[in-house]
């Protein structure tokens, strides 16, 4: 990929995690927090394009690892998070402050 | 065709992405949010085993997402609320050493990569695995394990640590610049050294730091992920990662605020090492009955409770939610006060006392709730020690000096339940539960709230 484009991608995506989180109420940190460490599980997809490449033992082996902790990564990051969720929703009873 | 599927896919999962963090800011829809994006996630994995660049060691691969993803659903359903940062710092540590990981792959193939590329795949490395040992001492921190728990230092530590962080970043350039020159044992070395600093870093980090942390090695995941993305040329990676990294930075930025205390302050700090003689307490503490503590809750028009890390360790939080429904019931005003560092994550007392059942319009921050003490006839603390600690406005040589605190003290009356007599995580001494205002109520959290909850029935 072309320097370039890579500086533009990284630099409109800070802007927007920037915004993004911003507006977020203090009541929702953790849930947010929670669930952008879900949304770095996108790790999982890079670590099976490393695996189906990787040849020698070494490369299988790491390969391998990799994979297992990005799914760990997004499957972990998504239960607890729609858990946390999920409360919130029970505990509101018409009432809103946010 | 399927690299346009594959793309087409990435590119969609990047907006889901982006839109279900987006609809986790208001408690309403952001159950759906987390939703959208669990969709793109799956669309993105399901997608990828048609991605042209794979080729080999599918069979692998779905094992690898089974056990790692079986594991990680089996932990997640089953922890407590209570338990959730350590989890959290668990998964994301995860994320951390799966982008080492890949850059580890990437560099041990040696192929000529242009050098942005590669010193990314470097940079990735290294802040991956910081991010992986990092958080799995924070785990080790919060689970209790003995080894890790409280703040360890040893002399020159700083120092140490400095030079280890220096060795590191050099072998890494000296990696990033080599092209494809670098033997197996140096690129071995630099991840070694690199978790190793991980460890180091976090070792003298302690108690009511963790959300910092936390929320910190969150950031930086999600930083080595963008960049071992630009490494494989995947956008989705790319946009996933950096949205991550700069929002969990900005999410670290206000936790560290939270405590007016600067985040190197936190990562290098001198806490517990005070600079001088504390001032001393006077008065005493003074013990007092739970009919009596009971009978002033009860006949009060405001109350503000105040639960700390203390409650939901003691499980009270649900005898807590039964005696706030009947004091409301009584016609007394009912108020959470919240600080922003309650709990061992940002925000975790809201969940635990959503998890509970309390309505979220009870609970207050701190800059919401500060003014209303002087009005509250008694404020209820119930686990929470530092964060109470008036010292923090008056005592310039204490370590928790300048730590924003809730006024507890400008309440009529004062009602702490606590264990022992013991001091808060930072070890300072509490000059609240010596004030004349003042009445300690010993025991265990949750038998103490029950006792509570039975006198004011008997009312």
């Amino acid at each position: 990929m072309d320097g370039f484009t890579a500086l533009y991608i990284f630099m409109l995506a800070a802007f927007t995690g920037y915004e993004v989180i911003s507006k977020v109420p203090v009541i929702l940190h953790t849930p947010l927090m929670s669930g952008s460490n879900f949304v770095h599980g996108i790790v999982l997809v890079g670590a099976m394009v490393a695996l189906g490449q990787a040849e020698t033992g070494t490369e299988i082996l790491i390969g391998f690892i990799a994979v297992l902790l990005g799914a760990g990564n997004a499957v972990g990051g998504y239960v607890v998070t729609e858990r946390m969720l999920e409360m919130f929703k029970a505990s509101n009873k018409g009432a809103s402050k946010a | 065709m399927t690299d346009f599927i594959v793309n087409l896919a990435y590119f969609i999962a990047a907006v889901l992405f982006i839109y279900g963090l987006k609809q986790m800011a208001s408690p309403n829809n952001a159950r759906s949010g987390i939703q959208w994006a669990g969709a793109g996630m799956v669309l993105a994995t399901v997608i990828t085993f048609i991605h042209p660049q794979i080729h080999s060691n599918y069979i692998l691969m779905i094992l690898a997402i089974g056990i790692g993803g079986g594991l990680a659903w089996y932990t997640g359903k089953r922890v407590a609320m209570t338990n959730m940062p350590q989890m959290i710092a668990l998964y994301n540590g995860m994320g951390g050493g799966a982008a080492a990981a890949i850059a580890g792959v990437e560099l041990l193939k040696r192929h000529d990569l242009p050098l942005a590329v590669q010193l990314m795949a470097v940079l990735g490395a290294l802040i991956g695995s910081i991010a992986f040992s990092g958080s799995l001492v924070a785990f080790a921190k919060l689970q209790g394990i003995k080894a890790f728990s409280g703040v360890i230092r040893f002399k020159n530590q700083q120092i140490i640590n400095a030079a280890l962080f220096g060795l590191t970043v050099l072998i890494g350039l000296v990696i990033a610049f080599s092209g494809t020159d670098y033997s197996l044992f140096t690129l071995f070395v630099f991840f070694i050294l690199a978790l190793i600093f991980g460890v180091m870093m976090t070792l003298p980090i302690g108690g009511a730091d963790m959300p910092v942390v936390i929320s910190l090695y969150n950031a930086l995941t999600g930083l080595a992920v963008g960049f071992e993305g630009y490494v494989l040329g995947n956008p989705a990676m790319m946009i996933a990662g950096i949205v991550v990294g700069s929002a969990g930075t900005l999410l670290t930025q206000l936790m560290a605020k939270a405590m007016n205390r600067p985040l190197t302050n936190v990562l290098f700090s001198q806490f517990g090492g005070g600079t001088g003689e504390a001032q001393a307490v006077s008065g005493s503490m003074k013990a007092v009955e739970t009919p009596d503590a009971a009978i002033m809750m009860a006949f009060a028009e405001k109350v503000v409770i105040i639960p700390g890390y203390g409650m939901a360790v003691a499980q009270a939080q649900h005898k807590i939610q039964e005696l706030t429904k009947l004091l409301l019931e009584r016609g007394v005003k009912v108020k959470f006060a919240i600080h922003p560092v309650a709990g061992r994550m940002p925000g975790h007392m809201n969940v635990l006392l959503a998890e509970a059942g309390v309505p979220y319009d009870l609970i207050y921050d701190l800059d919401e709730i500060n003014e209303e003490f002087a009005t509250a006839d008694v404020a209820l603390v119930i686990g929470a020690n530092d964060v109470v600690n008036p010292v923090a406005r008056t005592d310039p040589n204490s370590p928790i000096y300048g730590m924003p605190i809730l006024n507890a003290d400008h309440a009529k009356n004062v009602i702490v339940i606590k264990r022992g007599q013991g001091a808060g995580f930072s070890g300072v001494e509490n000059h609240l539960f010596f004030a004349d205002n003042c009445r300690m109520l010993y025991g265990d959290g949750q038998k103490v709230a029950s006792e509570l909850v039975n006198a004011v029935k008997e009312l």
